[in-house]
């Protein structure tokens, strides 16, 4: 019996873990990915601890222009929605009692059509009316941020209304008679007291209708005209590749939003508390070394907390420079090249050896012994090969002639080629190893060249990072204890 | 009393539909008074209140306010303050700006409104207590800050809504003399609505008495008590016993009644009965508990006496309680003062019952309250 309950409280707890994975975990993993250098959003291989992308994202106009279009249109939609839920909710709860489920249907109505009928819906009647009141309205009803405020507002403004309605239903009418008894006008009664007692839910649906219009694609894809909002601005991007800037967008979106949560949650719980003691119900809480807004309210705590957590991160990233850290990545990445180079240099040179052993006329229908590496040269580009040319066996020529002499041997080396693996193996890339193999001074050129080189091949998708030109350097010093 | 305005009903009706809520009201209310309508719930008692606050037109007929017409005036320009049955008081204010919402929303100060206040705070002794939230406070506090906020707005009439039908015995009955004392000291007509008798006789000047849509009879509470006009009132105002029987002949003021069980007796006729009860009418005669006695001596009428068989006995404490076998299934109650007795009588024993013939009324026979 024990062990049952045991078992069974075992298995909630699984399963509120995986729960809460479930829903939490992609944030984490995406709010983690903004502060790794790696420039795909990932977080293994983690490379270094990172702010650039929070640079990149600061410097990216096209997605600050789209935050501010959605400010600016989640702000009209807050204004609209409120103004239309509300005066929509007083009418549905105090005025037409008999046409009340009829008109709720009507209300309701918005949210169960797909917003992309809204979307398109509000385009073409903006277009067809202003074409019907003349050239005047032109420049308004095709604006971006008018339509897509109007748009959203149609279904914004049921939600919004939901919230009012269950407000409104535990308002007791009685209090508007009662101030109209006492001399108020209908004005005054609505201001003083109908308006301060829908005051949280009118916030509420204020916070709901800002966060729906933020979020909103389907409808805004159709009215959004010259004023991509943000949601349009990252479809966009994603079709293009991303990069973890989006991450850090991300991460500042869900900080910004744990951070309210918390802000409001303590909130609450002070007035809470303030009340049970003004009521004297509990005493505040004795010795504590926390001050009092700190004491019985967790909520206040993890606010204090994070607040501290996030401080650090933004002082840590104006003192940080992970330069250092990314130099030893890149250092690392050589290495890691550089062995699989040497692994498959080494593989190589046995081929070499078996094919001479074999034959030497086998794969190369010249049928040269290639002894010279001058050969290479009247062996033009074979680019086409499945493997970006690693296996062609011309380009094995030269390699056997840098023995001898590494200068030609660089020289024949074939143009870059834009090979799947952006040239890693390209064999024409070996050409300087092979012959820093045999000349032990020029392994002894500086990472800088190697730099150089490298950044001169920007269309890799890696970056750059699999850059054999990198490994020049590397590939020097290793060729040092030859 | 400081003749304050007085309030008429004219021939009022209020339908919804259908249904008739105010049949044919005529009521003239004096000013100053403290006037009650009393009755059960759903007579219209509210119906008639919120007509005359302004909350709802009349069908027909007209209310007048200082002898002013008052058809089509909104509530809030009504010389009248209600006070609700709930007290409404506005959740979200402080005490003090409960109180003088009717001076903010005329634009007045600040400081003038808190002085106000605070004037109002010491008449219902509520002191210092004017920053706290109507959740703060305790039953009869609200509805001390309910009465204080209707009469800052310093109505010609107030309007009260079984404004004591929340709070508990006790506080009901302090409430009771308190809000007659408010009524003498600021000297305007309160119009009180409620079901309690009790409330009704203690501080009413004249009561209404209703039944579903219909005032019955409107008098002191002395003559409501004593003098039903109808066997509704007789049976709804205080505890009575009712004899049924027929008239047999008529004297005056006076009747002779076959009653079905106690045999004939002498009542005197209800004065709105007067010249209407004839002999063979159907007729109610009522006697209240308090009235009857046991006969001792052997003088007095035969015609106020009846004979009945005990049913039994309650001991109250400042009183007993004897059930005697009466009517059409009804028990004669007769309620004797604790002056030391042991005992009244015992079960099944026949008693002699004696009335003076004023406290026995008769009246043409008709519907009783429901019990």
């Amino acid at each position: 019996m024990r062990s049952n309950i045991l078992l069974s409280r075992i298995a909630l707890g699984l399963y509120l873990v995986i729960f809460f994975t479930y829903l939490l975990g992609p944030l984490v993993i995406m709010s983690m990915t903004a502060f790794n250098s790696n420039p795909f959003p990932t977080i293994t291989p983690w490379d270094c601890f990172s702010f650039e992308w929070f640079q990149v994202l600061a410097n990216d106009e096209r997605i600050l222009r789209a935050i501010l279009n959605s400010v600016i249109i989640g702000l009209g939609t807050v204004v609209l929605s409120v103004a239309m839920g509300l005066a929509a909710s007083l009418i549905l709860t105090q005025i037409w009692p008999r046409w009340r489920s009829t008109y709720y249907t009507i209300i309701i109505a918005p949210i169960l059509i797909p917003g992309v009928v809204l979307g398109i819906s509000t385009v073409v009647f903006w277009d067809r009316l202003s074409r019907i009141l003349g050239p005047a309205t032109d420049a308004l009803f095709h604006n971006g941020i008018f339509l897509t405020i109007l748009g959203q507002s149609t279904f914004i403004a049921s939600y919004t209304m939901l919230v009012f309605v269950a407000r409104l239903q535990r308002y007791d009418p009685g209090l508007t008679e009662a101030a109209l008894d006492l001399g108020a006008t209908h004005v005054q009664a609505f201001r003083k007291i109908l308006l301060p007692f829908m005051r949280p839910a009118i916030a509420s649906a204020a916070v709901l209708a800002f966060l729906a219009s933020f979020e909103n694609y389907n409808t805004t894809t159709f009215t959004f005209g010259r004023y991509p909002t943000l949601t349009i601005e990252l479809a966009q991007k994603v079709r293009y590749g991303i990069n973890p800037s989006i991450s850090a967008l991300a991460f500042i979106i869900v900080s910004l939003t744990v951070f309210g949560a918390l802000a409001n949650e303590a909130w609450r719980r002070g007035r809470i508390k303030a009340e049970a003691e003004r009521k004297g119900e509990a005493v505040a809480q004795g010795r504590s070394i926390l001050p009092g807004f700190l004491r019985g309210n967790w909520a206040a705590g993890a606010l204090v907390l994070f607040s501290f957590v996030v401080i650090t991160l933004f002082w840590t990233a104006r003192a940080y420079s992970p330069e250092q850290c990314k130099a030893e990545v890149r250092a690392a990445k050589q290495a890691e090249a550089a062995k699989r180079r040497e692994e498959l240099l080494r593989r190589r040179a046995q081929q070499r050896l078996q094919q001479q052993m074999k034959g030497p006329d086998i794969f190369v229908p010249s049928g040269k012994p290639a002894p010279a590496g001058g050969a290479a040269a009247g062996k033009p580009a074979t680019g086409n090969a499945p493997f970006g040319g690693v296996f062609d066996p011309g380009n094995l020529e030269g390699q056997s002639g840098t023995g001898e002499k590494p200068d030609e041997g660089s020289n024949a080396a074939p143009p870059a080629k834009p090979s799947p693996f952006g040239g890693v193996f390209d064999p024409g890339n070996l050409a300087n190893q092979a012959g820093a193999g045999g000349d032990g001074e020029s392994g002894e050129a500086p990472p800088g060249k190697a730099d150089d080189n490298g950044g001169a091949k920007p269309t890799s998708p890696f970056g750059g990072v699999f850059d054999p030109g990198n490994l020049k350097g590397v590939g020097g010093g290793a060729g040092e204890g030859n | 009393m400081a003749g304050g305005i007085g309030v008429d009903l004219e021939n009022l009706w209020i339908r919804f539909g259908d249904f008739v809520a105010v049949r044919d009201a005529n009521v003239n209310i004096n000013g100053g008074d403290f006037f009650s309508f009393l009755g059960p719930s759903g007579c219209g008692k509210t119906t008639i209140l919120r007509a005359i606050s302004g909350f709802l037109q009349p069908s027909e007929g007209r209310v007048l306010i200082g002898g002013k017409d008052m058809a089509g005036i909104g509530p809030n320009k009504r010389p009248t303050a209600l006070i609700f049955q709930n007290l409404a008081l506005f959740p979200l204010m402080k005490i003090w700006e409960n109180i003088t919402f009717s001076m903010e929303v005329k634009g007045a100060g600040k400081a003038e409104r808190r002085k106000r206040a605070d004037e109002l705070l010491e008449m219902i002794a509520l002191e210092g207590q004017g920053d706290k939230l109507p959740s703060e406070l305790s039953g009869g506090q609200k509805q001390r800050v309910a009465i204080a906020r209707a009469l800052c707005a310093e109505p010609d009439v107030l309007l009260l809504d079984e404004p004591l039908s929340a709070l508990d015995l006790k506080l009901r009955q302090h409430m009771r003399t308190e809000l007659r004392e408010i009524q003498q000291r600021v000297g305007i007509t309160f119009i009180y609505i409620t079901h309690d008798q009790g409330e009704a006789l203690t501080m009413s000047d004249n009561v209404a008495v209703m039944r579903a849509g219909v005032i019955e009879q409107i008098g002191s509470g002395h003559d409501v008590y004593d003098l039903p006009a109808t066997p509704f009132v007789a049976s709804f105002v205080g505890e009575n016993n009712v004899f049924r029987g027929r008239i047999l002949e008529v004297n005056g003021t006076e009747a002779l009644i076959r009653t079905n069980r106690s045999g004939d007796l002498l009542a005197q006729i209800t004065p709105a009965a007067r010249g209407v009860l004839k002999p063979g009418d159907e007729a109610m005669m009522f006697i209240r508990p308090e009235a009857l006695s046991l006969v001792v001596d052997a003088g007095a009428h035969e015609k106020t006496r009846l004979a009945a068989k005990v049913v039994n006995e309650e001991f109250e404490g400042n009183s007993y309680s004897v059930f005697l076998e009466g009517d059409g299934g009804k028990r004669i109650k007769m309620s004797l003062p604790n002056v030391g007795q042991d005992r009244i009588a015992s079960k099944g024993e026949d008693l002699t019952l004696k009335y003076e013939l004023r406290n026995a009324v008769v009246m043409p026979a008709g519907e009783l309250a429901a019990e």
